[in-house]
C-alpha cells in the first residue's frame, strides 16, 4: 500500500517530548456536565453507541448502576427520582438499548418523573442509513416526552444537557431524551464564544406564581363553603408541600382525599384524611367528591381512574383547580377558578389571605359517620387462607408505616394503597398513568438508592415481577437490602378480577399454575427466600424478614379469587361503587 | 368548528414534526398547514387550519401547542379581523375552442396565466379558499388535469391589533 508524503513523514515524526493537555471530547464533556447537575448516579447498560460514554465514566466518580435490563435502568432511575427529588439518570446505547427504555419513559411522562436519558445513536454521517443499531429515538420518544434533543454539534453538548437538567426538573416534571450520535461523544470539544451556563428558553417559562385574582376567589369560595373537599395529588409532593397542606387542611377543616399518586402528601390516619378515592377508592372518599360543594384540587389531573364517568362527577361542586400544568386545568373537568401555580406557591398565598373559617363541622361529622359505616372490609378466616389485605396490614405494622413502599400494577398495587398508610411523604412509588407491570421491583432498588437508611419493601404480583425479576442480581452484588414481597395468588390477579365481574367468570389467560420456585430463585440469586402459606407464618416470617438489613424475597401465597373493593366499574360513577359492604 | 391558528416557533430540525405529531396524538383533525420563516430566520411561523369540536377541545389545543418547548406563541386569529390567503396552481384543459371563453371566466379573479401548452392552459390564482373553492368549481367541467393548494396562510390585520387574552387563566 503506497503511502503519502505526509503519511510517511508522520511516521517518522519524533513523540512529543511534552504531553500536551488532554483535549475534552464530547463524551469527557457530558460527564463534567453531569457533575455540574450534582449528578451522583446513573442507571444504565453499555453498547457501542455509547462506549465513548462509558469511557469517560470509567475515570470518574459517578457511580453507575448496571442494572441487567434497560427496562430495569430506567424504572430504577424512576424510583430513584421519586423518592429523592432528583432527576434520575439513564444511559442506553442506540437502536435496541433506546427502545428498551421507551416504556420507562412513556411511564415518567405520565407520572411526571424527572428523567435525563441518554441515548447513544449511530454516527450522524450514518444516520438515515438503517445503519447497525439504529433507530429514530427521536421520532420514537416524540410523543412520550416533554422534550427530546439530538446533538448535532459537540459544542452544543453542554446547552442540551443543561437545559434536559432544567426541563426534566422545573414546571410540570418529566422525561427528556438526549439522543448523542458516537461522533458528537468522540469529536474534539471546542466551546463557542458566547457559551454560558445559563439556560435561555424563551419557549418554556412555567408559571409558579399564582394569580393573585384567582386565590382572592378561591379564598372566598373556601370560607363560604359548607362541604369543601381537597383532592391532593402527586403536585404535592413534587412541589414538596405537604406540611402546608396539612396546615391548610387543618386551619379551614376541610377533609382531604388522595389520588392514587398523591398518597403520602398527608398522613395516612390524619383525622380530616378520608383515603383514597377513585376506582378502588373509599366509600367515604368518593361520596364525598360526589356530594361536596367546593372541590380543591391541589396538584392532580382529573384522571379518568379518579373520576370515573365524568358525566356523574362531583356534581355539586364549585372546582379549583390548583396545577402547574395549565392543559390540565378544564381538560377533563370544568373548573370556576383556576390557579396556574406551583402547588407550594398556591397553598402559601391561600394561607396568607386569613380567609375567614366556613362552617365545617356538620360536614365533617357526616363523613366520620360513613367511615364508621363503610370501612375498608376483608373477610379473613383460617379456611380461606392467607389474605393480600392481611400480608400489607402486617408489613405496615411491622415497619410502622415508614417503609418506602413501591408497587407493580395489579390487585396488590390497589391492596397496598388502600392498606398501607403512611406517615411521611415520598415513601409511595407506584406507576399510576401508564400502569406498567415490571415497574416495581427496579424502582425499588432505585428507591433504595435515594434512601440508604429506609427500609425498602417493594410489594409486587406474582406476574409483574416476572417481566424485571432480573435485576435481582444487583440486591447482592451492590447490597441494595430491598424487601421484595410478591402477592402470589398464581393469577394476573387484575385481570382475573374483571373477567369475573364483566366477562362471565371465563379466565382467559390470566391464571398461572405454572411458576418458577421463587425461593429457589432468591437463592440463585444468592438471597434469602421465604414462602409463607398462612396468616401464622406471615407475622412469623414478615417480622423477621421486614427487620432484616438484607435483601429478601418472600413468596406470599394468596387466596387466588379475592378482589379488590370497594370499586367503581368503568363507565359508572363514583356514587355507584360495589362491593362497599361485606357480603 | 373551523379555527385558523397561529403558532410561532423556534426554527428548530423536527419542529413541524413536533407540532403535528402533537396534533396528531391529541386526535385534533389538521386541514391545512402552511410554515415559513418570518423576518427572523430563527423563527418560523405556522398556519394551520383545524377542525374542533367545541370551545373545550380548543382550548385544549391552544394550551398544549403552548406547552411545547419551541413554541414561542399560539394565537387563535379566527375571531380576528385577518388577512387570509391561499395560492393554487390549476392546469386545466383548453383547446383553442374554449381558450378564450376559458380566460373570461378566469378574468374576474385575476389570475394568471403561467404556462400555456397546446391544449391545457396552467393558472395562478390567490385569495381566501372560497375564492379558489369558486374559482375551482367554474373550471372543472373544462377538466382539470393537475391542482396544488398550499393550503392557508394568514395574518392579523394591523388597524386590529388589540391584545386579547389568548388563554383566560394567564
Ligand atoms: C406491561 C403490562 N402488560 C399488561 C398489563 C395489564 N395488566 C394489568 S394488571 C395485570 C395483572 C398483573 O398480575 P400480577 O402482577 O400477578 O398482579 P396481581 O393483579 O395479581 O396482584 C395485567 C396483565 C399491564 N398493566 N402492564
Ligand atoms: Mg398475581
Amino acid at each position: 500500500m503506497k503511502m503519502t508524503v505526509e503519511e510517511t513523514a508522520q511516521m517518522y515524526e519524533e513523540p512529543a517530548t511534552t504531553e500536551a493537555p488532554k483535549q475534552l471530547d464530547g463524551a469527557d464533556v457530558l460527564i463534567e456536565t453531569l457533575k455540574k447537575h450534582q449528578v451522583e448516579i446513573v442507571f444504565g447498560y453499555p453498547g457501542g453507541a455509547v462506549l465513548p460514554i462509558y469511557d469517560a465514566l470509567h475515570k470518574n466518580p459517578i457511580r453507575h448502576i448496571l442494572a441487567r435490563h434497560e427496562q430495569g435502568a430506567i424504572h430504577a432511575a424512576e424510583g430513584y427520582a421519586r423518592v429523592s427529588g432528583k432527576v434520575g439518570v439513564v444511559i442506553a446505547t442506540s437502536g435496541p438499548g433506546a427502545t428498551n427504555v421507551v416504556t420507562g419513559i412513556a411511564d415518567a411522562m405520565m407520572d411526571s418523573i424527572p428523567l435525563v436519558v441518554f441515548t447513544g445513536q449511530v454516527a450522524t454521517t450514518v444516520i438515515g442509513t438503517d445503519a447497525f443499531q439504529e433507530a429514530d429515538i427521536i421520532g420514537i420518544t416524540q410523543p412520550i416526552t416533554k422534550h427530546n434533543y439530538q446533538v448535532k454539534d459537540v459544542a452544543d453538548l453542554p446547552r442540551i444537557v443543561n437545559e434536559a437538567f432544567h426541563i426534566a426538573s422545573t414546571g410540570r416534571p418529566g422525561p427528556v431524551v438526549v439522543d448523542i450520535p458516537k461522533n458528537m461523544a468522540t469529536s474534539i470539544f471546542v466551546t463557542s464564544e458566547d457559551a454560558t451556563d445559563e439556560v435561555n428558553l424563551p419557549g418554556y417559562q412555567p408559571t409558579t406564581t399564582p394569580n393573585f385574582l384567582q386565590i382572592q376567589k378561591a379564598a372566598q369560595a373556601i370560607s363560604t363553603a359548607k362541604q369543601p373537599l381537597i383532592l391532593a395529588g402527586a403536585g404535592v409532593l413534587f412541589a414538596k408541600a405537604s406540611d402546608l397542606l396539612e396546615e391548610f387542611a387543618e386551619k379551614y377543616q376541610i377533609p382531604v382525599t388522595n389520588t392514587l399518586l398523591g398518597l403520602g402528601s398527608i398522613e395516612g390516619d390524619h383525622p380530616l384524611f378520608l383515603g383514597m378515592a377513585g376506582m378502588h377508592g373509599t366509600y367515604t372518599a368518593n361520596m364525598a367528591i360526589q356530594t361536596c360543594d367546593l372541590l380543591i384540587n391541589v396538584g392532580a389531573r382529573f384522571d379518568d381512574r379518579l373520576t370515573g364517568n365524568l358525566n356523574y362527577f362531583a356534581p355539586n361542586a364549585k372546582v379549583i383547580h390548583i396545577d402547574i400544568d395549565p392543559a390540565e386545568i378544564g381538560k377533563n373537568v370544568p373548573t370556576e377558578i383556576p390557579i396556574v401555580a406551583d402547588a407550594k406557591e398556591a397553598l402559601q398565598a391561600l394561607l396568607g389571605q386569613n380567609a375567614p373559617n366556613g362552617n365545617t363541622a356538620a360536614w365533617l361529622e357526616s363523613l366520620k359517620v360513613n367511615q364508621a359505616e363503610y370501612p375498608l372490609h376483608y373477610q379473613a378466616s383460617e379456611e380461606r387462607g392467607l389474605l393480600p389485605q392481611q400480608v400489607v396490614e402486617l408489613i405496615h405494622e411491622y415497619t410502622n408505616g415508614d417503609a418506602v413502599v413501591t408497587t407493580d400494577v395489579g390487585q396488590h398495587q390497589m391492596w397496598a394503597a388502600q392498606y398501607y398508610k403512611f406517615n411521611s411523604p415520598h415513601n409511595w412509588v407506584t406507576s399510576g398513568g401508564l400502569g406498567t407491570m415490571g415497574f416495581g421491583f427496579p424502582a425499588a432498588i432505585g428507591a433504595q438508592l435515594a434512601k440508604p437508611d429506609a427500609k425498602v419493601v417493594s410489594i409486587v404480583g406474582d406476574a409483574g415481577f416476572q417481566m424485571t425479576l432480573q435485576e435481582l442480581s444487583l440486591l447482592q452484588e451492590m447490597r441494595i437490602p430491598v424487601k421484595v414481597i410478591i402477592l402470589n395468588n398464581q393469577a394476573l390477579g387484575m385481570v382475573r378480577q374483571w373477567q369475573e365481574t364483566f366477562h362471565g367468570e371465563r379466565y382467559s389467560q390470566s391464571l398461572i399454575p405454572v411458576q418458577p420456585d421463587f425461593v429457589k430463585l432468591a437463592a440463585a440469586y444468592d438471597l434469602k427466600g421465604y414462602k409463607i402459606e398462612t396468616y401464622e407464618d406471615a407475622k412469623v416470617q414478615l417480622k423477621e424478614a421486614l427487620a432484616s438489613d438484607e435483601p429478601v424475597l418472600i413468596d406470599c401465597r394468596v387466596v387466588q379469587k379475592e378482589s379488590v373493593f370497594p370499586m367503581v366499574a368503568p363507565g359508572r360513577g363514583l356514587h355507584e361503587m360495589i362491593g362497599v359492604k361485606p357480603e | 368548528m373551523k379555527r385558523i391558528i397561529t403558532v410561532t416557533v423556534i426554527n428548530q430540525s423536527g419542529v413541524l414534526n413536533r407540532v403535528t405529531g402533537l396534533l396528531m396524538k391529541r386526535q385534533f383533525n389538521i386541514e391545512s398547514i402552511t410554515v415559513g420563516h418570518t423576518e427572523q430566520p430563527q423563527i418560523s411561523k405556522m398556519t394551520f387550519v383545524v377542525n374542533v369540536e367545541d370551545e373545550q377541545k380548543l382550548e385544549q389545543l391552544l394550551k398544549q401547542l403552548q406547552k411545547q418547548v419551541d413554541v414561542l406563541k399560539v394565537n387563535d386569529i379566527t375571531e380576528k379581523s385577518i388577512v387570509v390567503r391561499e395560492l393554487a396552481l390549476v392546469k386545466v384543459v383548453a383547446p383553442p375552442a374554449v381558450r378564450s371563453e376559458i380566460n373570461s371566466i378566469v378574468e374576474p379573479f385575476r389570475a394568471a396565466t403561467i404556462d400555456t401548452g397546446k391544449n391545457v392552459v396552467t393558472f395562478q390564482v390567490t385569495g381566501n379558499p372560497e375564492k379558489i373553492d369558486a374559482f375551482i368549481d367554474l373550471l372543472k367541467p373544462y377538466g382539470i388535469k393537475d391542482l396544488t393548494r398550499t393550503g392557508v396562510t394568514a395574518f392579523v390585520r394591523e388597524t386590529q391589533k388589540v391584545h386579547t387574552p389568548q388563554l383566560s387563566i394567564l
